[in-house]
């Protein structure tokens, strides 16, 4: 199933990816060429078939409900590309 | 090459632990050896005071008549996708560049993000004393099978430096195969432990889901994720993962199943272990000198004792089709996080709103396999289109799972090719994101399976022409957490190979 330029831009939208036009004509072409490679899998008869979505061979244990420290403030804060002193600096994106 | 990065790891150990050897001394011809061969790119950062630091300190211990660990004063590369506390961390992306204030620094390695904690696996190779030298190149985000997807150049193989050293764990191979570390941490997701392994000549484990922590690994798809070791030699990649495993309460897919005893593994005797040979491994595709090093390895192990059967994975052809859904999925949600807004890039401007500044970034930071993967993996999950490539690809890796529940009735281990070719050129897949994914068709099936899986060195590719020497691998694949048996495998092996190779530049 070929790839639409609409598709490509609308799942590049929901995945926050500001693509150039010359990206949007790649992808267009590379996202297709791999799905008709993926529609093989439609061969199969899986209607009967649970999927898998783990391979854990037992489930995960709990733990104690326990307080522990976690990352000092400042700490998580120095990476970030702009930081007030109560966290991370962003624009504005709510109308006053 | 220097004599003391040609021990095996236990040998070194033995040696920093009774004196006769100092670390500082092992740490120091590693960081030479690292220098003198910057030309294959192996490293994205190399950890050189820290190294130091922790060998004078490793030295110290010793002084004071402490007892030393395992790994004591072996030098060890780790894949840049693992957490340290005294090495940036890259994921070879340069959206995890230009890290602070004000994006100040560059678009290098050296500006790399900072983690606040190491990965529990880099913790327990600290604790076992081992000296971690540096921060290994590899595919941006862990995506490639040939290295070329790193954002600061492929590393080279060292026994062809025309030629990609195999992915995504590239880097951590190179260290590893040219001498530079005696052993390293790679992760595998789809094969990217054992490809570079095979394609390089050395040893690879991809270890069974659970079985070791990924506390501190940025996530790729983390249904597949597991951290492994690479050595030059089946013993040595024991003791690493001996060190390495085990429950960890901070990873929560971490198992509680006792750590095995690898090493000793080593030295079991393999006979009367039946090994399946499945037929779909070894069709159209496979190149003829890679099937006839395999089949030689097989015959061996036949030698020793083992018994050697047909069985039949009937979905292996799906494997390729079915990992790159469920793990583009996984990806697409899992590289959310690098939003420009908590660390790493940000591109902003006066009027960016905060649309504007996560595309832009994440434009900007992402390389394009990356991207690729991202779209895709968004497109599977989007309305519309979930039921029928995605949960249809999770129904498909039931039955690929299936298949080596059932052939594990009948066998004890199953050995086929690690790659259908040997090490590729530069460029010779890098434009065809398909033909490159087709490289991993050997590797993908385990990794969905989540089952156990190593690859050992079974000889080089027999001359052809001019051709350099190429190295193969074997890989053995066994039920999860049947690692001790894959190693006894592996180790008779490598003895009836005659041991281990070198590549001619190192």
């Amino acid at each position: 199933m070929a790839i639409t330029r609409d598709n490509v831009l609308h799942v590049a939208k929901l995945a926050r990816l500001e693509l150039t036009e010359a990206e949007i004509d790649r992808m267009q072409s590379d996202l297709s060429g791999i799905l008709d490679y993926v529609n093989q899998l439609s061969e199969l008869d899986t209607s009967n078939v649970e999927a898998t979505a783990t391979v854990a061979v037992v489930a995960a244990p709990f733990r104690s409900d326990t307080p522990i420290p976690s990352l000092p403030h400042d700490l998580a804060l120095k990476n970030a590309p702009r930081s007030s002193s109560d966290g991370f600096a962003v624009p504005a994106f709510v109308d006053e | 090459m220097s004599d003391v990065l040609d021990l095996t790891i236990a040998d070194l150990a033995e040696r920093v632990q009774d004196g006769s050897l100092k670390a500082r001394q092992v740490t120091q011809a590693a960081l030479d050896r690292i220098e003198a061969t910057r030309d294959l790119n192996a490293f994205l950062y190399v950890a050189r005071e820290a190294a130091l630091a922790a060998a004078d300190a490793v030295d110290a211990k010793r002084a004071r008549g402490e007892k030393l660990g395992k790994l004591a004063g072996v030098p060890i590369a780790i894949k840049d996708a693992l957490c340290t506390t005294d090495a940036p961390t890259t994921c070879a992306s340069k959206i995890l560049t230009k890290v602070g204030e004000t994006n100040s620094g560059g678009t290098d390695p050296e500006h790399g993000f900072r983690a606040p904690y190491d990965a529990t696996v880099v913790a327990r190779l600290r604790a076992a004393d081992a000296i971690l030298v540096g921060k290994a190149n590899m595919d941006e985000f862990a995506m490639g099978s040939s290295g070329e997807n790193s954002a600061f150049g492929p590393s080279r193989n060292p026994w062809d430096k025309a030629r990609t050293a195999g992915g995504s764990s590239s880097g951590s191979a190179v260290a590893v195969a040219a001498g530079l570390a005696l052993g390293s941490l790679g992760s595998d997701t789809g094969g990217s432990i054992r490809q570079p392994a095979a394609l390089t000549g050395i040893v690879g484990v991809k270890p069974s889901y659970g079985r070791v922590s990924r506390y501190g690994l940025v996530a790729f798809a983390s249904s597949l994720d597991q951290v492994g070791p690479f050595a030059r030699d089946v013993k040595s990649a024991a003791r690493i993962l001996e060190v390495i495993s085990g429950r960890d309460p901070h990873d929560s897919t971490s198992s509680e199943q006792p750590v095995g005893e690898y090493e000793a593994a080593c030295s079991r005797d393999v006979r009367g272990l039946r090994i399946g040979i499945p037929e779909e491994y070894f069709g159209e595709g496979l190149d003829p000198a890679i099937a006839a090093s395999v089949k030689n390895a097989i015959g061996e192990l036949e030698k020793a004792g083992c018994s050697v059967k047909p069985v039949s994975l009937p979905h292996t052809k799906y494997g390729i089709a079915t990992y790159y859904v469920v793990a583009t999925a996984e990806a697409s949600s899992n590289l959310a996080r690098f939003d420009g807004v908590r660390f790493g890039l940000r591109i902003e401007n006066a009027k960016s709103d905060l649309t504007a500044l996560y595309g832009k970034t994440r434009n900007a930071g992402f390389g394009a396999e990356v991207k690729r993967r991202i779209l895709l993996g968004t497109y599977v999950l989007s309305a519309g289109y979930y039921d029928a490539y995605y949960k249809k690809a999770q129904r498909v890796r039931t039955l690929i799972k299936r298949d080596f529940d059932r052939a594990f009735e009948a066998v004890d281990a199953i050995a086929v090719p690690t790659s259908p070719v040997p090490a590729f050129r530069f460029g010779e897949k890098v434009n065809d994101p398909l033909a490159m994914y087709l490289a991993d068709v050997f590797t993908l099936p385990a990794s969905l399976a989540g089952i156990a899986g190593l690859s050992v060195p079974c000889a080089p590719t027999p001359a052809a022409g001019n051709q350099p020497l190429l190295p193969v691998g074997l890989q053995l694949l066994g039920p999860a957490f049947a690692e001790e048996r894959l190693f006894s495998l592996a180790a008779e092996v490598e003895r009836r190979m005659g041991g281990v190779r070198r590549p001619p530049s190192a």
